[in-house]
């Protein structure tokens, strides 16, 4: 059976998408502030708490979290695993189009791979059929 | 000889991305076995979902691993470059969630699936330069 997604499980995956890869960045640009960490100072760690990028990442990053749990009920890991990797996709063409930043060959090669990788797994099923917990998952929704 | 600098970045990129992998597949397993979480809310609400979450002794492992990897994330960040750190990771991850998920979950990880794993890893590399 090819398991179909809604258009609300569509909408999960598009915000894994969206809320990993601008984590990510705030993440980045807040430790760019905070400095070097190393063994002897892992207290700063701490203090990158109370940095805003760090913050604002940390609560795009719990939003990712709660959408990629909720897709892993009813995704294979490796189906939802091309969602996260787009992500760079966004970045990159916001990057080209939002920044005017310049795109070498080899990003078009990136994103053109990532996106046929995308193609490749949303053209199959999204979930492996494992009798027995399909079974109980019947037996848990009435 | 390798460098110790460079042997720490790698070792530190490699701990990343084995632990986000554990914890990733620990949660996967850990939902699988709860079923589509979108039906238990309906039924339970969102509360009824957070619990079921929460009271998945996979799941909160994996959560474990997963916040153990974001702080190892933030020290590799402090003392690799971002466009090296990031796709490494990306990349490793990918590979090890398609391994880790065909080897312990039983997902059929057929050639479409690993195709796509490789473009991806290739595909996040090819990004940064």
């Amino acid at each position: 059976m090819k398991h179909a997604l809604r258009p609300s499980q569509y909408a999960v995956l598009i915000a894994i998408m969206l809320t990993a890869s601008v984590g990510d960045s705030l993440l980045s640009r807040g430790m760019g502030q905070v400095g070097h960490v190393d063994l002897h100072h892992l207290g700063l760690l701490w203090h990158a708490l109370f940095n805003p990028f760090v913050d604002a990442g940390i609560v795009l990053l719990i939003g990712f979290f709660a959408c990629y749990t909720t897709a892993l009920s009813w995704a294979d890991l490796t189906f939802v695993m091309p969602a996260t990797a787009f992500g760079y996709v966004v970045i990159a063409l916001l990057g080209r189009f939002w920044l005017h930043e310049q795109m070498s060959l080899s990003r078009w090669a990136g994103i053109f791979l990532i996106v046929c990788a995308v193609g490749f797994v949303a053209g199959g099923p999204s979930k492996t059929e494992h009798p027995e917990l399909d079974q109980m998952d019947a037996g848990a929704g009435r | 000889m390798i460098d110790p600098r460079t042997f720490h970045v790698w070792s530190s990129i490699t701990f990343v991305a084995a632990v986000a992998v554990a914890g990733e597949v620990l949660i996967a397993a850990g939902v699988r076995e709860l079923g589509d979480l979108d039906t238990i809310r309906e039924r339970s609400g969102i509360l009824g979902a957070v619990r079921a979450v929460l009271t998945s002794g996979k799941f909160v492992m994996g959560a474990f691993f997963m916040a153990l990897n974001f702080f190892a994330m933030l020290f590799a960040l402090s003392i690799a470059e971002l466009s090296l750190a990031a796709p490494a990771i990306a990349s490793f991850t990918y590979i090890g969630n398609a391994i880790a998920a065909k080897l312990f979950l039983g997902e059929r990880v057929d050639h479409r699936r690993w195709l796509a794993t490789g473009f991806m890893a290739v595909g996040v590399v090819l990004l940064t330069r």
